[in-house]
């Protein structure tokens, strides 16, 4: 058990989720009751507000502020998307938290539905997570049958329809607009904003889309006030916990729920098991694919989005992915080079044809093939990602980079030896 | 032709939904259940139920993952090859595999059993390596498991 205190893991349980009638014990759907009974929409808005939730879908952008900029005049119906995509690698805690909690995550769609007046609610899944999306699909149908969902909830004036969109299966459809272009049945490219979704979003109407993460957190706040919830965290800019999830070369890779703030050293070695035997601490990616490799020096630092910010890095969704002294950094970045390649959409210049370019030059050199030269090359074409029309580019330039800025020298033994040094 | 009973399906999914063509992956991946991939007619009469033309639709079709638009066994394979699973020795397991179902990475098993394709992380990565086979994964891949899972899905299939 976790010395922490657990809000959306609290009913976790080992091979199934938790019941519809053990959450409603534990105090599930109060909160949903008490808002639709004593909140206004403000009312709501101003506790997470006061509460201090950030999206934890990787950019930690103020989840109440992004309701608040849903337009008072905007036009009905209204929106809300629960971003459950969930493509970047390393990332699998919004599949744990479905699998331990489904409710926690139907009754915060219902309370933030109710904040900006939505009438329809999509939960965004990826493929291969069919089973996720299964078991939303019958808890949903138990919520209606038990009033906290369909027509006037619990005998109030607000109606709430939920449902299942289970996806095609593309990284670039978990960004927000990418997403709301798949929801339409249109091709999945990002739009540039303004306008914003929360103006105009799906079918031209106020959206707004939230990772199910965020969402999840919002019955806690309100059943709990914002005080606690603040409480729950080490650091004060990044309140409440942090689903963790961590993989790679560590001795019990795992999600874990564990308070916004704690040390990058202690998830690895204490919650993740430390290292695996024979293996050495190398580098992470502490928040995903599209972060960049902190090395052994940083690994004191905070998990949280300003203490992350503060040494330059990011912490993105929180998937820390742990790689060894026997890995090969340059082979690394070549296989996740090769994702964002893949992935992306094809609709600006410098993804879809940058991208390749930067996975030819760094095949090159881990098959023994690189020239001196390519160094400074890749380095101005990480540069010209943030030319790109939205943040896969940038986020695919995240590892790259930081290869050139961290391990130089192990770049420069392939170039040398003509071979990757790990062979 | 669609089964009578798989397209009423279809059509009350579309009737349901706020525009026909929101449906477009749901009705391409129950058709695709049904015929094994979307061929050329399966697109024209899914855009005929979706009030989109074959290119439009062909659009999404090439875009996602998961839609086939070309012949695929009875299983098909999607092995990770993304950051962890390349870590934890993918390259070595999809050797394993190309040689025990005589096939190259996008081809169909000469049995025509088996169609092998890469994909990238299923958020499986605590049970890394990982594949996913018609809708079911398979985690903490090791050469035994592998043999031990296609030598099932053979039998299954012989028994059928
Ligand atoms: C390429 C790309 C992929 C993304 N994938 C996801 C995803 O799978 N899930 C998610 O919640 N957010 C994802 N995002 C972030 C979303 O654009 C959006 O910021 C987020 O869903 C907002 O939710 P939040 O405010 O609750 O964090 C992605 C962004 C980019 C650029
Ligand atoms: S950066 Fe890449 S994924 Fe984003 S719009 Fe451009 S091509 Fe598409
Ligand atoms: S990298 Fe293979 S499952 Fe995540």
């Amino acid at each position: 058990m976790s010395r922490y205190p657990q809000v959306l893991f609290q009913n976790r349980k080992l091979k199934r989720i938790n019941t519809l009638e053990e959450y409603c014990q534990s105090g599930g759907y109060q909160a949903l009751a008490d808002v639709l009974r004593e909140y206004t929409p403000q009312g709501v808005c101003a506790a997470v507000q006061e509460a201090g939730l950030r999206g934890r879908g990787g950019a930690g952008f103020p989840a109440a502020k992004k309701w608040e900029s849903v337009p008072a005049d905007g036009a009905f119906p209204r929106f809300l998307v629960a971003n459950s995509d969930e493509m970047e690698p390393g990332t699998f805690k919004d599949r744990v938290l479905i699998h331990a909690e489904p409710h926690t995550i139907i009754e915060g769609i219902a309370i933030a539905a109710y904040t900006i007046q939505a009438s329809k609610a999509f939960i965004f899944v990826r493929p291969n997570y069919e089973g996720s999306a299964a078991i939303l699909e019958r808890e949903i149908k138990r919520a209606e049958e038990a009033g906290y969902l369909g027509r006037r909830i619990l005998g109030s004036d607000f109606s709430l329809e939920i449902i299942v969109h289970l996806s095609g299966g593309r990284y670039i459809c978990g960004e927000g607009t990418a997403l709301l272009n798949a929801l339409m049945g249109k091709r999945p490219n990002p739009i540039k904003p303004p306008p914003y979704p929360t103006v105009k979003g799906l079918w031209d109407r106020p959206t707004v889309v939230n990772n199910i993460e965020t969402l999840a957190n919002v019955p806690h706040i309100i059943r709990n006030g914002p005080d606690w919830f603040k409480g729950l965290s080490l650091v004060e800019k990044s309140p409440g916990t942090k689903l963790f999830c961590v993989s790679g070369k560590v001795k019990s890779p795992g999600c874990f729920e564990l308070p916004m703030g704690t040390p990058l050293r202690e998830i690895i070695e204490e919650h993740a098991g430390g290292l695996l035997e024979g293996s050495e601490f190398k580098a992470c990616l502490p928040g995903g694919a599209s972060t960049r490799f902190l090395i052994p020096e940083q690994l004191d630092v905070r998990m949280d989005f300003d203490s992350m910010g503060e040494i330059g890095h990011r912490m993105g969704t929180g998937a820390i992915i742990v790689f060894d002294q026997k890995t090969c950094l340059v082979g690394a970045t070549l296989n996740l080079i090769q994702f964002f390649a893949r992935e992306s959409c094809g609709w600006c210049t410098p993804c879809r044809e940058g991208l390749p370019y930067l996975r030819d030059l760094l095949w090159r050199i881990e098959n023994g093939e690189g020239k001196e030269e390519y160094i400074p090359t890749i380095r101005s074409m990480c540069k010209d990602m943030w030319n790109s029309f939205c943040a896969l580019a940038p986020g695919a330039a995240s590892p790259v980079e930081s290869l050139l800025t961290y391990f130089e020298d192990e770049v420069h033994e392939h170039i040398v030896q003509r071979k990757c040094p790990f062979q | 032709m669609l089964p009578a009973e798989i397209k009423e399906t279809l059509l009350q999914r579309i009737a349901h939904a706020i525009h026909p063509r929101e449906q477009a992956i749901d009705v391409m991946t129950i058709m695709q259940s049904h015929y094994g991939y979307m061929s050329d007619e399966a697109m024209e009469e899914a855009g005929g139920l979706l009030d989109m033309t074959p290119l439009e639709l062909e659009e999404l079709a090439t875009f996602y993952n998961f839609i086939y638009r070309r012949p695929v066994g009875r299983y098909v394979l999607h092995i990770c090859d993304s950051t962890v699973c390349w870590m934890n020795g993918h390259e070595s397991l999809l050797q394993h595999l190309c040689t025990l179902l005589q096939v190259e990475m996008g081809g169909t098993s000469p049995d025509g059993l088996f169609t092998l394709l890469p994909v990238c992380c299923l958020g499986y990565c605590d049970h890394s390596p990982a594949m996913i086979i018609n809708q079911v994964i398979y985690g903490d891949l090791t050469r035994e498991k592998i043999d031990s899972v296609i030598h099932k899905l053979r039998e299954q299939a012989h028994a059928s």
